[in-house]
């Protein structure tokens, strides 16, 4: 027998007003895996998860999630997914471990509330009113009560948002842990190094259409190789750059400000006209890289964000 | 005990907790009805002519009691719920809307009950009679209690929470002082008493007042007042939006 994918969507609408939010998105997500959506603000990665939670209704196109329709089938979809809101969602009044204690009632086998504080590492804060926890504590509160339940799915969305370096590391060995116990995992990001580090599979969304998806590593090595990227004081004359390298107008890109692309072969005669260039205008390099691209360049090239 | 109650219960019990953490709720609900019927019964400022004021009192301020509970203190906490996103983040939960919906009913009876008991007691310490109409007054601020309900709903799920904070204190001191429950509703300019007939604070008080006086059933102000348990409630349900 093979394992049904844990979500099924296909050629997803939905609009409010005369915004196209979410344009024709298809995807699949495998059971025990973690998927990562990823896109600029606005991109419809937020209303896509609240579809699949349901929370909202599709205009168009085909949901399935654990194999039940989230409004149809809400009722039976609820008890087997866990969710953790992009912000609130916390009664500021009660301490952490009342609203686990309060959660876990609406769930035939919860985890113990206790040794869920201990997994996030909120057992000190137990008793701090939810509102005089930290921004970063009240997200592993809420972290900690989408898994009060023991889902099979969990939405994550912008689940490190507002933690300290430490607390994210942590966060994303949990979040392995989880998959490795086999726990299908949806999570939303901005931050390119958390899909790089955690995520199974991604899809990129713009407009509200998937621009890029595949697993990180296909990301980041299927774009071609054709070019080098470099950083240094943001403003250089890009086009008077192109002529000392002997390439067209247009060819360097500031991506960024600071973050450059020189999108030729990186030639060892390339890479000399570049540092000489440097050199004669006593331009510092901050970083330099041809070929294989990171998932953030990927990232600002698909969605053109990082263009103007 | 079933699966759905055991849900509504820890919900209902999750609420109870925070009403009583919420000083400014209790205020509302215990101090200003009590102050007001220990004051009106031993001052008689506008004097109401009336033999046994604390008669004319204990009705009036169980109304009151009713309105401060299931409009000023749900419509509040039910707000910032809202601004909170927790009402959104129950959603998910296999608590349903239904479940939850029942969860505040439970608290808001609950504290009506403990409202009632020190209402009445009170009353009675301070001389009142209460010979006629339990069980009709009971209906009424029953029914009562449902339009009010709707009233705080409504504003707790269209307007942002600060709003709706000030307009449900606000519309909690007119309807007090249109609302028949301090004083006679015939001390009041004809202009003022014409609007609070038709406004739910003054139908519910005139009703239990009537019920628990033995004078049967007043069919203007019980018109009036499940004509508000039917609209408001209708328009909440129309209405809310369950995030801000």
């Amino acid at each position: 027998m093979t394992t049904a994918p844990a979500i099924e969507v296909a050629a997803l609408e939905k609009s409010y007003g005369s915004t196209r939010a979410v344009d024709g998105i298809s995807l699949v997500v495998s059971a025990g895996e973690i998927f990562g959506l990823l896109g600029p603000n606005g991109a419809g990665k937020t209303t896509t998860v609240e579809i699949l939670e349901g929370y909202r209704r599709a205009d168009g196109g085909t949901v399935r999630v654990l194999g039940l329709d989230p409004i149809e089938g809400g009722a039976r979809l609820r008890p087997q997914i866990g969710v953790m809101l992009q912000d609130g969602g916390l009664y500021p009044g009660l301490r952490p471990l009342e609203v686990l204690r309060s959660f876990a009632a609406f769930y035939d086998d919860p985890h113990d509330p206790i040794a869920l504080l201990e997994l996030v590492g909120l057992t000190e804060a137990r008793a701090t009113i939810v509102r005089r926890l930290s921004g970063g504590q009240q997200q592993r509160l809420a972290l900690a009560l989408a898994l009060i339940g023991r889902p099979s799915l969990v939405f994550l969305d912008e689940p490190t948002a507002g933690m300290d370096p430490h607390a994210r590391v942590s966060t994303w060995q949990l979040v392995r842990d989880l998959r490795d116990a086999g726990t299908t995992v949806m999570l939303t990001t901005h931050a390119m190094d958390e899909a790089e580090q955690l995520c199974d599979h991604v899809a990129i969304v713009d407009h509200g259409r998937i621009v890029a998806s595949g697993t990180p590593a296909e990301l980041t090595s299927r774009a071609g190789v054709d070019e080098l990227l470099f950083s240094a004081v943001a403003g250089l004359a890009c086009n008077e750059l192109a002529a000392a390298l002997g390439v067209g107008p247009g060819v360097v890109t500031e991506l960024r400000p600071g973050e450059y692309r020189v999108a030729a072969e990186a030639t060892p005669g390339l890479v000399a006209d570049l540092a000489v260039w440097m050199r004669d205008r006593d331009v510092r390099l901050g970083d330099l890289r041809a070929g294989q691209r990171t998932l953030e360049e990927v990232f600002l090239r698909v969605t053109g964000a990082g263009t103007t | 005990m079933n699966r759905t109650m055991r849900k509504v219960l820890a919900q209902a019990r999750v609420e109870l907790v925070l009403s009583m953490r919420r000083g400014e709720s209790l205020l509302v609900s215990f101090l200003v009805p009590i102050g007001i019927l220990v004051f009106f019964a031993k001052v008689d400022t506008v004097n109401t002519t009336l033999k046994h004021p604390v008669d004319f009192l204990v009705p009036g301020v169980l109304a009151l009691a009713v309105m401060s509970t299931a409009m000023v203190s749900l419509g509040i906490a039910t707000g910032f719920e809202r601004r909170y996103g927790v009402l959104k983040r129950l959603g998910s939960t296999p608590l349903s809307r239904g479940g939850l919906l029942a969860a505040k009913t439970v608290v808001v009876l609950v504290i009506e009950l403990v409202q009632t008991a020190v209402i009445v007691g009170t009353g009675l310490a301070l001389g009142w009679d209460p010979s006629h109409g339990l069980g009709l007054a009971v209906v009424w601020l029953l029914v009562g209690t449902i339009a009010f309900a709707g009233i705080g709903l409504f504003l707790a799920g269209t307007l942002r929470a600060e709003a709706n904070l000030a307009l449900a204190n606000g519309l909690f001191l007119v309807l007090l002082f249109l609302g028949g429950m301090a004083y006679p509703l015939g001390r009041l300019p004809d202009v003022l008493e014409s609007l609070a007939r038709v406004l739910p604070a003054a139908a519910l008080s005139e009703s239990v007042r009537d019920a628990l006086r033995g004078n049967g059933v007043p069919w203007g102000s019980v018109g009036v007042l499940i004509g508000w348990a039917v609209a408001a409630p209708v328009a909440a349900t129309r209405f809310f939006r369950w995030e801000e």
